[in-house]
């Protein structure tokens, strides 16, 4: 079973300089009725895209016009909170296949890497960068190459090298899974399970 | 060199471990719930897989459940689909489902230890961040994703890299009126809500030892909330007495075994760990959080912290928070008026805990304006209350016991906090609308909310409590 393959971004970004944002931001309690994994980009970030009465508040970043993009850079400890993966469909749903942050929650970043959407991490200075840039020029392009793990704004050349598992990045750049991988070592469970 | 009790477990239960790759770890237990499993039974049904150890799997409703005439069918349409969905595919997956109605229902994280499932030097994994609950045990346990629920359902493993390792150490004695929540939310306040990510945390010291099960769970419970990616204590006697004689738990002479196995499980004096914090049990007072999210909680006395002493990055971030609690720098909250009182949740739901505030309650009544839900984590911590007689003292006091799930601690059934409203909560997360749109949590003791449900008003419990009347 494979997941989406992924290998280079290249795009416009949304910035939402906030720190720790919560999974109950990304995605509300209330939203997780669902029993499939589609549609929840409608409900992304709802309570601060909506009212009560569910009018756009047009000051948030996602109801602006100027901004679009496949990337969306955030604040530090990005993702923290629940474990809900409905938080990473919500994100990739909306249309987003990169979140860059100077720092990710734990569970929010395995879940994302299980879902075709890449936690990138870069410096504070980095991100900073592309925060200023962004709010110069609402064009801005993100260059996020995963096969050599480089993080560049277009721009100004500014580029930046960021970590990730290569086990992980094996699975993205060849769209297979966790369960594949376990199921070829299914001998080794087997043989674990009889010595106990 | 030693080895850490974390390390310990996580050896007993490599199944395969190879250069540039996560382990292959063995996973004892794994409890499932209605939200975050419908999309990996799917999954299973996509792939013709089974559940490879139904046997390994527990389940139960709890995330959507209303605490009021469970007897009755779920009125909420949404949720009660998603209980419906659990049941048909426990039923076709062959996995043993506590539901609604069942004895054995109740916040997973609260039914497992109760049980007699979660037990010490196990592997626990749920599709909940609050699986971190199990590892007051010293037990490894995981909070997962759905993709890592179906992982695990598929091959009862998961794919995980080591964490690093820290210990936290609180010694010394409690002051009075001050207990493992509040040593939690004080630990939380000196971390951050992201000072323990990439950690296994374990916590150690004699204010530790000296707590019983329920308050090591509590403390383990809100591990996530500093990022770190579990919580574990090592066992000892009261974790074995706490073990013993449970329904699930090892008897006779598997007991005995069990037992030897459980004494080596403790870190080694010369364990290295990557990270060593000490705290002082005295410097802890009865703890407030006044933002969204753990880490912003300070003790009852003391005053919000001024934005401008803030780092000048998050300032914005933190006046907002601010902004969203009605709350202003350099504020008190003691007096602040409270709307709602919620004593619930797996941090603060289990007998124990409604025992505690019990004892506050007898003779006491609420605040005519406050709304009190105080809800039992599990269907045996209910019918425990009542039989105790505390569901009397809570009517005598002016509200029900009512009935176990999770309730308000995120509002996924009809137990949501008004918008603007304040609730005192035990539960364990304060992020913005998690207990309803634009309400407002402020995270306490079991014991700091009853206060607040008794005057209507933040307070401090100390000063309520007269002399050698409660120990927190
Ligand atoms: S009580 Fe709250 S934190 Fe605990 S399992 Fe339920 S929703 Fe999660």
């Amino acid at each position: 079973m494979s997941t989406k393959i992924f290998k280079h971004i290249q795009s416009t970004a949304v910035p939402l300089p906030i720190e720790n944002i919560d999974t109950d931001q990304i995605i509300p309690a209330r939203f997780l009725k669902a029993t499939t994994r589609d549609g929840f980009g409608n409900n992304l970030f709802r309570d601060w895209r909506f009212d009560e009465n569910d009018n756009p508040k047009q000051e948030f970043v996602l109801n602006n016009p100027t901004y679009a993009g496949k990337v969306l850079v955030a604040g530090k400890n990005f993702g923290c909170g629940s474990s809900r993966e409905h938080a990473a469909w919500a994100l990739s749903d909306y249309g987003f296949d990169a979140v860059v942050s100077s720092f990710f929650a734990d569970i929010f970043k395995g879940n994302a890497l299980n879902n075709g959407l890449l936690p990138v991490q870069v410096s504070d200075d980095f991100l900073a960068k592309i925060f200023d840039e962004l709010y110069s020029d609402k064009d801005a392009q993100i260059e996020i190459d995963l096969e050599q793990q480089v993080i560049r704004i277009s721009n100004t050349g500014d580029e930046e090298a960021f970590e990730i598992n290569a086990y992980k990045k094996a699975c993205l750049t060849n769209g297979y899974d966790d369960i594949d991988y376990i199921l070829s070592n299914k001998a080794l469970v087997e043989e674990f399970e009889s010595k106990r | 060199m030693g080895n850490t009790l974390f390390d310990k477990i996580w050896d007993a239960h490599v199944v395969s471990s190879k250069e540039g790759f996560p382990d292959i770890l063995y996973i004892d237990t794994h409890f499932i719930h209605e939200v975050t499993s419908p999309q990996a039974f799917d999954g299973l049904r996509k792939r013709g897989l089974p559940v490879l150890r139904p046997q390994q799997t527990v389940a139960t409703a709890d995330h959507n459940v209303p605490t009021w005439d469970q007897h009755l069918p779920i009125k909420e349409e949404l949720s009660r689909y998603q209980v419906d969905m659990l049941t048909k595919n426990c039923a076709e997956f062959g996995v043993e489902l506590y539901g609604l109605g069942h004895p054995y229902q109740g916040i997973v994280h609260v039914i497992g230890p109760e049980l007699g499932i979660t037990r010490p030097g196990g592997t626990y994994v749920c599709g909940d961040s609050h699986t971190s609950t199990h590892g007051a045990f010293g037990a490894i346990a995981f909070g997962i994703g759905t993709s890592q629920v179906e992982q695990v359902m598929a091959t009862q493993c998961l794919l995980q890299s080591r964490p690093k390792r820290m210990k936290i150490e609180v010694n010394g004695k409690l002051q009075n009126g001050v207990g493992a929540k509040d040593i939690i939310l004080y630990i939380i306040s000196k971390t951050t809500a992201a000072g323990g990510t990439g950690y296994a945390v374990e916590y150690a010291g004699d204010t530790i030892r000296s707590l019983s099960m329920e308050g090591r769970m509590t403390i383990c419970n809100m591990s996530i909330e500093m990022g770190a990616r579990c919580g574990l204590i090592a066992p000892d006697d009261t974790t074995i007495e706490y073990v013993q004689g449970r329904e699930f738990a090892p008897k006779g002479e598997d007991w005995d075994k069990a037992v030897a196995y459980w004494n080596t499980l403790y870190s080694d004096d010369d364990a290295q760990f990557d990270s060593v914090l000490n705290f002082n049990a005295e410097d802890i007072e009865p703890m407030i959080t006044y933002g969204t999210n753990p880490g912003m909680g300070i003790g009852v006395t003391q005053h919000v912290p001024v934005t401008a002493d803030v780092d000048p990055t998050e300032q914005k971030s933190y006046a907002n928070s601010l902004a969203y609690m009605g709350v202003h720098d350099d504020e008190s909250l003691i007096g602040k008026p409270i709307d709602y009182v919620f004593i619930g949740s797996c941090t603060n739901s289990r007998i124990e805990d409604l025992r505690e505030v019990a004892t506050f309650f007898k003779g006491r009544h609420k605040a005519d304006h406050v709304t009190v839900w105080v809800v039992p984590g599990s269907k045996q911590v209910q019918e425990q209350a009542i039989a105790e007689g505390l569901d009397k003292v809570f009517e005598a006091a002016g509200f029900p016991l009512r009935e176990p799930g999770c309730s308000a601690c995120l509002g996924m059934n009809e137990d949501k906090i008004p918008a603007g409203k304040y609730c005192v909560s035990t539960s364990n997360r304060n992020f913005e609308g998690r207990q309803g749109p634009n309400s407002r949590t402020i995270l306490a003791s079991p014991l700091t909310a009853a206060a607040a449900a008794v005057t209507g008003k933040i307070t401090d419990i100390r000063e309520l409590l007269a002399e050698g009347e409660l120990v927190g």
